[in-house]
């Protein structure tokens, strides 16, 4: 298995992005990951994204995508593992590197969003979970992870400030990053007084819907170092999965998809949770970024909470978590979402994480961890300065 | 986009009549039913019903509801263990969604789960309500 | 001859009171209730439906039914005039919810309020002519009443199933008559979402003639006089009606009372006197004799003579009485929830 680097990124747009089409995206994102990193070509592409067809009836993506990229013939593929997509883009894109396949190949994420009613919205990302058992019967995505809230507080004594302080960091976090949807401070008491969307959980406890794509090159060791631009090297790549309705999970307060990935990602990388000094996990609501922490095993069972109330999660805290602004204050366009969490991990290690939101310190390893609707598929990824 | 005319035939048997499969090996019970229990590869079953009765286990208000369910916004939505051990997820109708709690007894309904605009057909299935009697 | 081998009745939970009709509409709340002896009615939320209540009340009847195999059933009869959809029976649903598919008989009855006993009628002639073993027949029923109009203080929704066999029986029926002529005094043309009424040309020459004759009819057939009847259930269009042609008749309000469920209950059309007789069968003993008469606008009556066996004892408490299910746990609505579950209200589709 060969060394495989991080060399260039690129992110369009994120927000209502009217004016932009889901090719138009993902070309913005695909041009400035291609002209950041100084490559002058691809050997191949992964498209990660979710729901494109439900959207915007469009799929096909891999041929769309090369052919709108400029690159006639580009071998190229579209990814999809519902919120995970874009990680899984940036895994597939690890392995046909390290499997000795490519050189050069660039993973990318797009969602398009807007261009359907918040109802066909809603329906779309709710294709995410179990159809017949879970959206069939009045499943939602607040309401999953609103059911798995209310079995950890209930197991646990979490509390719901612990889940606004969340919410606060990470747009406190947002405010700083130039290409947030909303990058603004709210405070606890604004979260708690935001309407009800399903029960404990407020709108500002929910990530919002977001237009935007994002893409990394990722290459060699050796090709890296020649191009002469800041790069970091990627450790470790492990994925799991676990059953798709949450009613037959083992243990309904945890990701156990994220335990595996992790431990596969860890195991690959030489690595433990010890050695990793920040990560991007997958906020699409606040109770989510809490269990993620728990089961990457940061945290024991039931005792992230007080570590995030404490201020351990924050900016200038012992493990930054999502100082991007995380899926909250980012934005989530959904196929995008994996790929922008390694470019913030590519920026921290880099030191150019941009308007102060640079953490303390020179952090040598960073972590992803990007999810698939309410845990049924995980992909983690370690990553390391060059 | 939704056809639900062959998709709810098809699930007819799970959401009529909760028929189930119970594995051979490892006595565990999974609805829908499957082909091969995760635990023990195993793929020898017979066809159980689910109990009608359970407990709350974890449960949410689901405010911001889905078109479908407009007018019975807000509902209550759970995960209940059924006395067998079986998970189900389904609505809890016929109370106030203040009233659900973990632990609460609950009871399977046959009830109109959605509808197919004004010309579609109609999707039977289950829902609980609080067992009263 | 056959009867009632088990029975079963389902109500919705919510109510909505006189009071609150009256106050939408400006009309004089005391004087309705007065007049129709109707205090509140019962109202089906918008996922339960003739089906579902069907479902529920015939899954009560096969409890009670020492151990009927539903694959045994030989017909599914089910009486509505809010059959969900127009071109499908509500009972290829309710057979396959209760396991009694495929080989099975359906036809879905409708004629007002005696669709329910028409499916009664039809479904113990197959059994007393040997032709089945069981036939189910169910009175369903989540009528519509036109906004301000005088029946939308009392049409409600209910169920109730019985399965008819020939033997272990709960209640024999010993005698039945149908009566019935041509009377334009309420009815429904195809796609109207209400039903149209003759005001008050619905009482004397309908239904108290219509129930009259089927009632004098089925007394002079079996020989029999009203003090020889321990109850007696009529249709309960209101409070009003039922008293009054049981006492025009010779009936007491003793007789009547456990299954004169109207005042409190509404009018569940299909559902109204077959739920009365399952309100009946609850209170009743070995040996009693019940007389039942529905009426059906259009106009008809179905009337029964059942005697109560001794297996009522052990049957009775075998599923919810109708009773718990009319007086307890009750949710009331406003007007405006009433509304929205009834469809009465305009949306954007």
């Amino acid at each position: 298995m060969r060394n495989v680097c991080v060399v260039g990124v690129g992110m369009s747009k994120w927000g209502e992005v009217w004016r932009k089409s889901l090719r138009g995206l993902f070309v913005d994102a695909a041009m400035e990951a291609i002209k950041n990193s100084g490559v002058d070509r691809l050997d191949s592409l992964y498209v990660g994204c979710m729901a494109s067809g439900p959207f915007v009836s469009q799929e096909h993506l891999g041929a769309l995508m090369a052919d709108y990229l400029g690159i006639p013939g580009l071998p190229a593929m579209r990814v999809e593992s519902a919120c995970a997509s874009g990680g899984m883009a940036f895994r597939a894109a690890f392995i046909e590197v390290a499997g000795g396949i490519s050189d050069i190949v660039m993973a990318s994420g797009v969602e398009k969003m807007t261009d359907c009613s918040g109802d066909d919205a809603t329906a779309g990302l709710a294709m995410a979970a179990d159809q017949e058992y879970e959206v069939f019967n009045g499943a939602t995505f607040p309401g999953l992870y609103a059911l798995m809230a209310t079995a950890h507080m209930a197991k646990y004594g979490t509390t719901r400030e612990m889940l606004s302080t969340i919410a606060v960091k990470n747009h406190k976090n947002g405010a700083k990053n130039p290409v947030a949807q909303y990058p603004f401070e709210i405070t606890v008491e604004g979260v708690e007084k935001s309407v009800m969307v399903a029960d404990p959980l407020h709108i500002l406890d929910c990530s919002p819907i977001t237009d935007g794509a994002a893409a990394v090159i990722v290459t060699t060791e050796e090709i890296a170092k020649k191009l002469g631009k800041p790069y970091i090297k990627v450790l470790g790549s492990g994925v799991g999965t676990d059953s798709m309705q949450l009613a037959q999970r083992a243990d309904m307060t945890t990701i156990k998809a994220s335990t595996i990935a992790a431990e596969r990602a860890f195991k690959m990388a030489g690595k433990t949770i010890k050695d990793v000094r920040f990560a991007e996990v997958h906020d699409c609501f606040t109770i989510a970024e809490l269990m993620v922490l728990e089961s990457i095993g940061l945290y024991e069972k039931g005792k992230a909470g007080p570590a995030i109330l404490a201020g351990e999660t924050a900016l200038d805290g012992k493990f930054p978590v999502n100082t991007s602004g995380g899926l909250k204050s980012k934005g989530h366009p959904v196929g995008a979402t994996g790929v922008a969490q390694v470019i913030e991990v590519y920026k921290q290690l880099t030191g150019q994480a941009e308007n102060g939101r640079q953490m303390p310190g020179s952090p040598k390893i960073g972590m992803t961890q990007n999810m698939g609707g309410s845990g049924a598929s995980s992909v983690v990824h370690i990553m390391e300065v060059a | 986009m939704t056809m639900f005319s062959s998709r709810n035939w098809r699930e007819y048997p799970q959401r009529y009549r909760l028929e189930a499969s119970k594995f051979k090996k490892s006595g565990k019970t999974y609805f829908p039913p499957r082909a091969v229990d995760p635990e023990t590869g195993d793929t020898e079953q017979e066809k159980v019903i689910l109990p009608d009765t359970g407990k709350v286990i974890t449960y949410t208000v689901i405010r911001t509801a889905p078109s479908q369910w407009t007018d019975i916004a807000p509902y209550a939505l759970v995960i209940a263990e059924l006395t067998d051990g079986t998970r189900l997820m389904a609505q809890v109708v016929d109370c106030d969604v203040n009233e659900v709690k973990i632990g609460m007894e609950v009871r399977i309904e046959f009830r109109r789960v959605q509808t197919e605009s004004h010309h579609g057909v109609l999707s039977y299935g289950y829902k609980f309500v609080p067992k009263w009697y | 001859m056959a009867g009632i081998v088990g029975y079963g009745a389902h109500l919705p939970r919510h109510r909505i009171k006189v009071e609150e009709i009256a106050k939408v509409w400006g009309a004089d709340a005391p004087s309705y209730k007065k007049g129709l002896m109707l205090r509140e009615k019962s109202v089906p939320p918008p996922d339960m439906d003739t089906i579902t209540l069907a479902v529920e009340a015939a899954k009560n009847a096969l409890k009670r039914s020492g151990g009927v195999n539903p694959v045994d059933i030989g017909a599914i009869y089910i009486g509505s005039e809010s059959h969900p959809y127009a071109v499908k029976p509500s009972g290829t649903t309710v057979a396959e919810a209760i396991g009694a598919t495929p080989d099975i008989h359906c036809a879905d009855f409708e004629f007002a309020c005696k669709a329910g006993s028409e499916a009664m009628f039809v479904a113990m002639s197959h059994v007393d002519s040997g032709y089945m073993k069981y036939a189910l027949a169910i009175a369903a029923d989540t009528s519509q009443g036109a906004p301000s109009d005088a029946l939308e203080f009392s049409a409600a929704a209910g169920a109730s199933a019985f399965i008819m066999g020939k033997d272990n029986l709960i209640a024999e029926c010993l005698f039945t008559h149908s009566y019935m002529t041509d009377m334009p005094d309420f009815w429904r043309r195809e796609h109207q979402f209400y039903p149209q009424h003759g005001g008050r040309f619905t009482g004397e020459e309908a239904y108290f003639a219509t129930t009259k004759g089927a009632s004098n009819a089925i007394l002079k057939k079996s020989g029999m006089k009203p003090s020889d009847f321990a109850y007696a259930v009529f249709h309960q269009p209101n409070g009003k009606f039922p008293q009054r042609v049981s006492r025009e008749l010779g009936f007491t309000q003793e007789q009547i009372d456990p299954g004169w469920l109207a005042p409190r209950l509404g009018n569940t059309y299909s559902g109204a006197s077959p739920i009365g007789l399952t309100a009946t069968l609850d209170v009743a003993k070995p040996g009693d004799l019940i007389f039942m008469c529905s009426y059906g606008s259009g106009a008809g009556s179905d009337s029964f003579i059942w005697k109560v066996t001794e297996r009522i004892d052990e049957a009775r408490d075998l599923a919810v009485k109708t009773h718990k299910l009319l007086d307890e746990n009750l949710i009331y609505v406003d007007y405006g929830t009433y509304a929205k579950f009834r469809h009465k209200i305009k949306m954007n589709d």
